[in-house]
């Protein structure tokens, strides 16, 4: 039985659409009521649906053999699991914004607000700026109207939210989509099933591009 | 000595199991300081799991370390043999930054080096004793194996640049083939050869399966270098062919050490039951020239602490039988008691009061009688 953690939200109820369609439909997975765990003994699957930024935790801890977690999160927690697709769904990017007048000063200490600490820190030391980072965990576009930062690193979609509040994106750090991930030891004593869905999975991310 | 190995806990049963079989290979017990200076660790941090290491000053004005790994301390305390192999096991106390819950932490490793004139035998014996190892530890296991020369022929036949290099071994050590092909594509690299990197990390078969698959995949290429990096590994695994060894064998290129130290056969010991690898070794002749050591090296190391999850057997009771007795009760009559509780088998336990949360399975009243059973606890 392969144990696999899905996102909960519209990604994950998207995700699961690709499973089903790969021939690992599950029952009321997409009606959970207060169920939490969903199983098909006929095709080898459990679900259950946890906080997105949990999966990644519950994949490298083994609770799950496979999930299904964001690249941001991948790239921000650093955890120990192989990355087997790009799902190509929850396509966005992370990236630098600021105000429209905003003008970088070299001679001083870049003030970076964002809720991906390792991320932004990673991003401006590989160009050697020296920034101060601040971490903030909601509304980050607020911080840079208040002078609390001077430029914001986050998740931007369509950029609605940032042209609302009179700022732009300046620089994109790296594209995020949603990735295909499971615990290492699970792939070993369980490989022929992972290597089943990745195989099953494969053309329909082709699709999605 | 007798040892009752039922009373041991599952980490403390693997050391003894473990020690013996290395002894059984002549390995000879290598006992160190808890501290090393410093600078040893400062001169080889790329080559410790975690930057972070707990120092002190020591009374001498040196600045100490408590170890955060065991090999740098070895290497340093021994010297080298022409044509001679000192084979060493060990079993130490390291400490190390978890990157879970970002403190430090005491981790119990069992390991051992192979350091000296290293031989293609001497490479066969460590990974035979790496499978033997994790068996001892639980049936069900597995060892990825990799040569690390040939990944690195590979990339420096590509040309990368030094940041798509370390780029290239993360995505190896996470299987990782779509960023590898988009690196690939963004260093301009021809899409067969960029294939046959691809194939080359998403590999994971037992070797006479993954050997075949290799050799089409890189026979075709031409380089001398890799030619031979592949033609070791193929002797490597060959020796196991048709022997229990082979079955835990896989070939993973996904198993990646730091290039700067580790050099040819390289590999990672996974148990069922454990989310994570338990052991992790490798042929590291390129720390010992950091080192200023003219000889190779190979070893491994498990991590103990992990068994700790294979430990599933809870205990139902913290004591068999709980001997409740009096203030007044003699110390010699409470003895004599304990004595005949005790002959019976199991443990015994002797309290005035019931300790909270004690779970025991019979409790019993030291009386005028003797032992007394307590209604509803007998």
């Amino acid at each position: 039985m392969l144990n696999i953690a899905l996102p909960k939200g519209r990604l994950g109820e998207k995700v699961y659409g690709m499973f089903a369609r790969a021939g690992y439909e599950c029952e009321g997975v997409l009606d959970p009521g207060r169920r939490l765990i969903f199983e098909n003994e006929q095709k080898g699957v459990r679900y259950f649906w946890v906080k997105p930024s949990d999966v990644a935790i519950y994949v490298e801890r083994g609770a799950a053999d496979i999930g299904v977690a964001g690249k941001d999160i991948l790239l921000e927690h650093g955890p120990d699991v192989y990355e087997l697709l790009d799902l190509r769904v929850g396509i966005c990017r992370m990236a630098v914004a600021a105000k429209s007048d905003f003008h970088d000063d070299p001679e001083r200490t870049l003030r970076v607000a964002s809720k991906f600490v390792n991320i932004a820190q990673n991003y401006y030391a590989s160009r050697g700026r020296d920034i101060d980072i601040i971490q903030i965990n909601g509304s980050v576009e607020l911080a840079p109207i208040l002078d609390l930062s001077d430029v914001i690193v986050d998740i931007v979609e369509t950029g609605t939210t940032l042209k609302e509040n009179d700022l732009h994106v300046i620089d994109t750090v790296v594209p995020i989509s949603a990735r295909l991930i499971a615990n290492k030891a699970s792939f070993k004593f369980k490989n022929s099933a992972i290597v089943s869905i990745v195989d099953a999975l494969l053309p329909l991310t082709e699709e999605n591009t | 000595m007798n040892i009752d190995v039922s009373a041991l806990k599952y980490d403390e049963r693997a050391i003894f199991a473990l020690r013996s079989l290395y002894s059984a290979y002549g390995y000879s017990y290598y006992k160190m300081s808890k501290f090393e200076e410093y600078d040893l660790y400062v001169r080889n941090k790329d080559f410790l799991v975690s930057d972070s290491v707990i120092t002190f000053t020591d009374t001498n004005g040196r600045l100490m370390a408590l170890k955060p790994d065991v090999t740098l301390a070895i290497i340093r305390h021994i010297h080298d043999e022409p044509g001679v192999v000192q084979k060493l096991t060990y079993n130490e106390n390291v400490y190390r930054v978890s990157q879970k819950t970002h403190t430090f932490k005491e981790i119990m490793q069992v390991g051992l080096e192979c350091i000296g004139a290293i031989d293609d035998y001497c490479i066969c014996e460590v990974l035979e004793l790496a499978a033997l190892s994790l068996r001892r530890i639980s049936p069900h296991c597995v060892l990825d194996i990799a040569h690390l020369g040939i990944l690195a022929a590979i990339i420096d036949d590509f040309s990368f640049s030094e940041r798509s290099r370390a780029d290239i071994l993360r995505c190896a050590s996470e299987k990782n083939a779509h960023e590898l092909r988009s690196i690939c594509r963004r260093s301009g690299v021809e899409e067969n050869k960029a294939q046959a990197l691809l194939d080359l990390v998403s590999l994971c078969d037992r070797p006479r399966e993954a050997l075949p698959k290799l050799r089409a995949l890189l026979g075709k290429s031409g380089s001398a270098r890799l030619a031979d990096q592949l033609a070791q590994l193929e002797r490597i695994v060959g020796v196991f062919a048709g022997t229990d060894v082979e079955d835990m064998l896989r070939v993973d290129f996904s198993v990646v050490n730091d290039l700067n130290y580790y050099n040819g056969i390289v590999f990672r010991g996974f148990v069922e039951g454990v989310p994570t690898g338990v052991l992790s070794g490798g042929q590291y002749d390129r720390l010992m020239r950091k080192m200023k050591r003219q000889s190779g090296a190979i070893g491994f190391a498990i991590y103990l602490d992990l068994l700790e999850r294979l430990n599933t057997a809870a205990r139902e009771y913290d004591v068999d039988t709980l001997l409740l007795y009096d203030r007044g009760d003699s110390p010699e009559r409470v003895r004599a008691c304990v004595k005949e509780l005790a002959a019976e088998g199991g443990s015994v336990c002797a309290q005035k009061e019931v300790p909270q949360g004690c779970r025991f399975r019979r409790l019993m009243k030291l009386t005028e009688s003797g032992a007394t059973p307590i209604e509803g606890h007998a």
